[in-house]
């Protein structure tokens, strides 16, 4: 049973996670950023799946093509099956030890970034620069101290 | 979805029936993403739910916004009066400059007139701050820190000290973005400076870079040329500068020639940029003769 101060925290994280994309970055490192709210919605599916699903997905998927401008839609379609991935494996991902479970990460943000090419390709839509293949890696790298720390917070909120 | 399916379950029903939703939202999402590239539908409805967007770019471009300000509060008297100095010396320098060119725009307005031409040279412009946003990095484009309710239109262009940036393209209350020259979506049309060549200079997706296809190999084109808007089209005013050509290379089929330009506008994200506002009477549509007959847009 989900409690009422985790679900503030799943909501502040989309959030920052929205915000997050659209934070200015200095040009050179732009294409690489790591997409934050892909990451919370696989951390949040898995660990409260009752909560977060397909829908939720598709929701914040909408908010994120409202606040950066891309074809409505798309971030929608990309969460989607992000969400549907992390349920379909979630009993194994759980399990993972964590270095393991970044691998997947980043693996299935690799496979989202192929959707956005596909996306792209299909609305004629620009390529993507070589750099975004480096933004799947940086998403891995990150995945042990996101994991870490919103267990972390989970806990505090708990305790309260 | 095969590809996404995984190991099929053990009871095949029940894993058809998960895959339900997933069908659902991924047809859902698919529509929305058709509509929106046939029909651009994701304009209204953004304009329709400003009030989430507006305050989260708003948020989002705070960070650069203080350390700005900071910058500026703590930048030393000294570096300030040196600024002061510089910034006056170009004033002087660019102000007799205008001086001369005003004779010229005079004796050129004279002239047209008696050509019963209509390239009006009235410009009015204002200034805009730009929402150090970053959206779609896919995409080029700007977030504007000025909307309808400051004036702003679809349509008017955007230029800095180098040339032109872009153009307005959806206007929420307070905040409107801009389509920058370097967007792939984005054309405009151009004449060589020197030889008075007629072209189109197309966006490419980087930062710094424009494409300039289908040129005829006899025309006259070298690296280095400038490139300004010509005024066809009705959209951009005439003679602002776009880019200068870097590279000419012959096409695939080699029956044109491909030039690759930089453009001429600052497009690492100044502060503050021009929004030109086109007054419909004296609006540059291109050659004289064209007051009777409609030009056809060449803006995307």
């Amino acid at each position: 049973m989900i409690r009422a101060p985790t679900s503030w925290l799943v909501y502040g994280s989309f959030a920052l996670g929205l915000l997050f994309a659209i934070l200015p970055l200095p040009a050179a490192v732009a294409p690489m950023r790591p997409f934050l709210l892909a990451m919370l919605m696989a951390y949040w599916s898995m660990e409260v799946p009752n909560k977060i699903g397909i829908g939720s997905a598709f929701i914040v998927g909408l908010l994120a093509d409202l606040v950066t401008a891309t074809l409505l839609g798309e971030h929608a379609f990309r969460l989607v099956v992000l969400v549907f991935l992390v349920q379909r494996f979630r009993a194994r991902l759980r399990f993972f030890p964590l270095w393991q479970q970044a691998l997947a990460v980043g693996l299935l943000l690799g496979n989202d970034q192929v959707l956005v090419v596909i996306i792209h390709w299909l609305s004629g839509a620009a390529s993507l620069p070589w750099l975004s293949m480096l933004s799947p890696v940086l998403a891995m790298l990150l995945w042990p101290w996101l994991y870490v720390l919103l267990d972390m917070a989970r806990l505090r909120a708990r305790e309260r | 979805m095969a590809s996404y399916g995984g190991r099929v379950g053990h009871r095949p029903a029940e894993s058809a029936l998960a895959a339900l939703p997933l069908l659902f939202y991924l047809a859902l999402s698919a529509t929305l993403i058709g509509f929106d590239q046939r029909d651009g539908i994701g304009a209204g409805v953004r304009a329709r739910f400003a009030v989430i967007i507006e305050p989260m770019w708003w948020l989002a471009g705070l960070p650069a916004r203080t350390t700005r300000a900071l910058h500026e509060n703590i930048s030393l008297h000294g570096s300030l009066i040196d600024d002061n100095r510089l910034l006056r010396h170009e004033l002087e320098v660019s102000a007799a400059r205008i001086h001369r060119l005003n004779a010229v725009a005079d004796e050129n307005a004279r002239l047209r007139a008696l050509l019963g031409g209509m390239r009006g040279y009235q410009l009015e412009v204002h200034l805009v701050e730009i929402l150090d946003v970053d959206l779609d990095p896919y995409r080029q484009r700007w977030v504007l820190n000025a909307g309808r309710d400051d004036g702003v239109l679809p349509g008017q262009v955007l230029i800095d000290s180098g040339g032109v940036l872009g153009q307005v393209i959806e206007v929420g209350k307070h905040r409107a973005t801009a389509l920058l020259v370097t967007d792939p979506d984005h054309a405009v049309p151009v004449q060589v400076a020197r030889s008075g060549l007629r072209a189109i200079a197309y966006g490419t997706g980087e930062g710094n870079h424009l494409l300039l296809p289908n040129i005829p190999q006899s025309a006259d084109l070298r690296v280095g040329d400038q490139l300004l808007t010509s005024g066809i089209g009705g959209r951009f005013p005439a003679g602002f500068p776009v880019g200068v050509i870097t590279r000419l290379q012959p096409d695939k089929m080699r029956l044109f020639v491909v030039a690759d330009a930089a453009p001429a506008a600052h497009l690492d994200r100044g502060s503050e940029v021009l929004l030109v506002h086109n007054l419909p009477e004296a609006m540059d549509v291109g050659p004289p003769a064209a007051k009777a007959r409609a030009v056809p847009g060449a803006e995307p």
